[in-house]
């Protein structure tokens, strides 16, 4: 019998090692000097803790607070501006990631942009943008990239071949994000709450877990590299709690079937090839994060969307509403209950702030899946 | 509301039905209407009535093609009523271009399926539109049916009912998504698309007493739930892995981001059965598909509401699916 796919995650779903590792917890829990709250950085997470119930299973010493990692969420209304403007142009044909789609910016959505005749294509692989383009020679193919240090690699390897095939009719719009950067602001800020970080594997497994040496080592904070499965997040939990009951403060990777400390090479190589450090990036909810992004090295403008097309695109920041709490959110100062417009006039259908923009957001996960509140 | 109409109005779930309920409901109210089932009951209770568009990409796919659609999701509907189809119109749009080869194989695709039910179609319309007006080709069917079980309304279940699914969930949902641009995976994934009408008849002349019926198409299982508990103001309490998901679906929705229960099917129904009733429903229901099952209780925990348990002892709410069904990102 060939391998099924259901023997790859069915372990990591399997209710017998949850609730044990849910009962180890709690009785290391109990040798806790104080609670402890923990950042999942990654919305891939705080999908699985709010869809697993996982909140359900810990004890009271032990609490989450819901991090930036979201690509879509942390867009900034004026790189969404940036895309709709875009997707109106004649003879575009405007592509990018999923959940992209429905991300509100100024004017409207993607979503809202195709209603009103927008040539907006969604695609599971950049590699999708050679296609479109074969099949559309007159028209010009705008790849909006977006995502952290997993997706960028997708990017640069349709640079690649775009370059390699040259092809003249295929742009992209970076808005590739990192996750260190933003850690370190949310743990300069002095009302910061965060003891401890999960962070997000999948990231990792490009970047290795080198990426997040200097937070325990400079910032005294223990981060757990954590695979996505529910009985991942319960062995780092528990891996997390260990080192604050052993008085421990080291990088520890739980998710050892896919990461090292090094990462993926060739792919940081060909990252390197095409982009670098954006001296700011703006992130929804945070504002300014120094180093927070990546963009096109110049010598690539002859791609870029955001440098052909610099006249029409708009400049002005753009705030969320000011009654929308996602930056305290994001900072572990408040949760999306105690947003005064949560599950009211920000609703998944009518996002107002970005924790609530796509289904890996904190507020959004709330939502959903909220515990029976 | 937004000012104009978008995708995700038409995806079964809470935008769909708040247009629905906006715009038509509001113009077109009457006590038949309101009922909001699948088949509307005319008729002091005779006859059984529904219509259905259908609009697909790609029109051919694994385990049924536009045409088999066509006629399954209207005698479908009129089956969720406890009615045996009879009578139903076929109108089609097409755009020009359009192959008659093509056409041919679609029709005859809803001539089997029609002789499957035992109906046919009575009357009919033809137009053919400008090249990208349609998307290749639209169907619309009307079905008029016998209704052979009185009283089956999702608006009656109780505490007394529990709930019962027909087969594995999502299987048209996940094949439709694995026959796409983009994804073109191989599978021996098959759309569940079938007429339901057989089975039906056999819980029927098996005495089996049913509260209510409804095949779970766009939404998913997930609509149809919430649903039920909202118009029967009960709760209801599902064991998530009692769900039965065959492991192609499971496959598609790991990678994509899915869950199997928001996604649509077009054989696949649920129903409300009387707890006395559940064991010889499951026994027939099981002659059809060995993987039909129980899957849930109805109580009054939290009224309106579903709510889905672990088998690690968590549980959380199931809501109804919201906007396109968008593959997630990481």
């Amino acid at each position: 019998m060939g391998l099924e796919l259901k023997n790859l995650y069915n372990d990591f779903r399997d209710a017998k090692t949850i609730k044990a590792y849910a009962k180890l917890i709690a009785q290391d829990a109990k040798k806790l000097p104080r609670p402890i709250n923990i950042m999942e950085v990654c919305g891939g997470h705080t999908h699985t803790i709010m869809k697993y119930g996982i909140l359900q299973l810990l004890p009271p010493n032990i609490k989450f607070i819901h991090g930036p990692g979201c690509p879509v969420c942390v867009m900034p209304k004026e790189r969404v501006d940036h895309a709709y403007a875009l997707a109106m142009q004649k003879d575009v044909i405007l592509v990018t990631l999923g959940d992209m789609i429905k991300v509100p910016g100024s004017n409207g959505s993607l979503q809202d942009a195709r209603a009103k005749g927008a040539d907006v294509r969604f695609v599971y692989s950049p590699m999708e943008c050679l296609k479109i383009s074969k099949e559309n020679p007159t028209k010009r193919i705008i790849f909006f990239a977006i995502g952290f240090e997993t997706t960028t690699p997708m990017t640069a390897a349709l640079l690649e071949q775009v370059i390699k095939q040259d092809i003249h009719n295929i742009l992209v719009h970076i808005n590739h994000v990192t996750v260190p950067e933003p850690m370190r602001v949310l743990l300069s800020d002095d009302e910061c709450n965060i003891d401890a970080f999960l962070g997000p594997s999948h990231v990792s497994v490009i970047s290795g877990s080198k990426i997040y040496e200097e937070f325990p080592k400079k910032w005294g904070k223990p981060v757990v590299v954590s695979g996505f499965e529910p009985v991942d997040v319960m062995e780092s939990i528990s891996m997390v709690v260990k080192q604050f009951v052993e008085s421990r403060c080291e990088l520890e990777v739980q998710y050892k079937r896919a990461v090292t400390y090094d990462g993926n090479l060739n792919a940081q190589k060909l990252i390197a090839k095409y982009f670098e450090k954006a001296p700011h990036f703006r992130f929804r909810g945070l504002g300014d994060i120094p180093e927070g992004g990546l963009k096109l090295k110049k010598e690539y403008d002859k791609y870029n969307a955001e440098v052909i097309y610099d006249a029409i695109l708009p400049k002005e920041e753009i705030d969320d509403h000011k009654l929308c709490k996602c930056g305290e959110i994001l900072k572990g100062k408040a949760t999306p209950p105690e947003c005064s417009i949560f599950g009211t006039a920000c609703k998944p259908n009518t996002p107002i702030g970005s924790c609530m923009v796509s289904s890996e957001g904190a507020c959004a996960a709330y939502y959903k899946y909220g515990n029976l509140l | 509301m937004t000012n104009t109409i978008t995708l995700a109005q038409g995806n079964g779930g809470e935008e769909n039905n708040e247009l629905i309920s906006n715009v038509f409901y509001r113009a077109f109210e009457n006590e038949i209407l309101a009922k909001s089932e699948d088949a509307a009951v005319i008729e002091s209770g005779k006859l059984a009535m529904s219509t259905d568009s259908f609009t697909v990409s790609p029109l051919f796919f694994n385990g049924g093609d536009i045409g088999k659609l066509a006629v399954c999701g209207t005698c479908n509907d009129l089956a969720m009523m406890g009615a045996k189809p009879k009578y139903l119109t076929c109108s089609v749009i097409m755009e020009e271009g359009f192959e008659l080869n093509q056409l041919k194989s679609i029709v005859e695709s809803m001539k089997s399926e029609l002789a499957k039910n035992g109906a046919v179609v009575v009357s009919g319309d033809t137009k053919v539109v400008q090249k990208g007006s349609v998307d290749k080709i639209f169907i619309n069917t009307t079905g008029i049916g016998e209704v052979l079980q009185e009283g089956i309304s999702s608006n009656n279940i109780s505490e007394d009912d529990l709930i019962l699914v027909s087969r594995d969930i999502g299987a048209h949902g996940a094949a439709i998504f694995a026959a796409r641009e983009g994804i073109e995976l191989e599978t021996e994934l098959q759309s569940d698309c079938e007429s339901l009408f057989s089975t039906v008849e056999a819980l029927i002349t098996n005495g089996i007493q049913i509260t209510a019926m409804r095949d779970a198409t766009r939404g998913g299982l997930a609509a149809v739930l919430n649903e039920w508990a909202k118009q029967s103001d009960v709760c209801i309490e599902v064991e998530e892995e009692k769900i039965p998901v065959n492991q192609y679906v499971q496959g598609i929705c790991e990678m994509l981001g899915f869950e199997a229960i928001a996604l649509a099917n077009e054989g696949t129904f649920v129903l409300a059965v009387k707890e006395k009733d559940t064991q010889t429903a499951l026994d027939v229901l099981r002659k059809f598909h060995p993987n039909a099952q129980i899957i849930a209780k109805v109580t009054q925990e939290k009224p309106k509401k579903v709510i889905l348990h672990s088998s690690w002892g968590t549980k959380r709410f199931l809501e109804t699916p919201t906007g396109e069904l968008l593959p997630r990102i990481c």
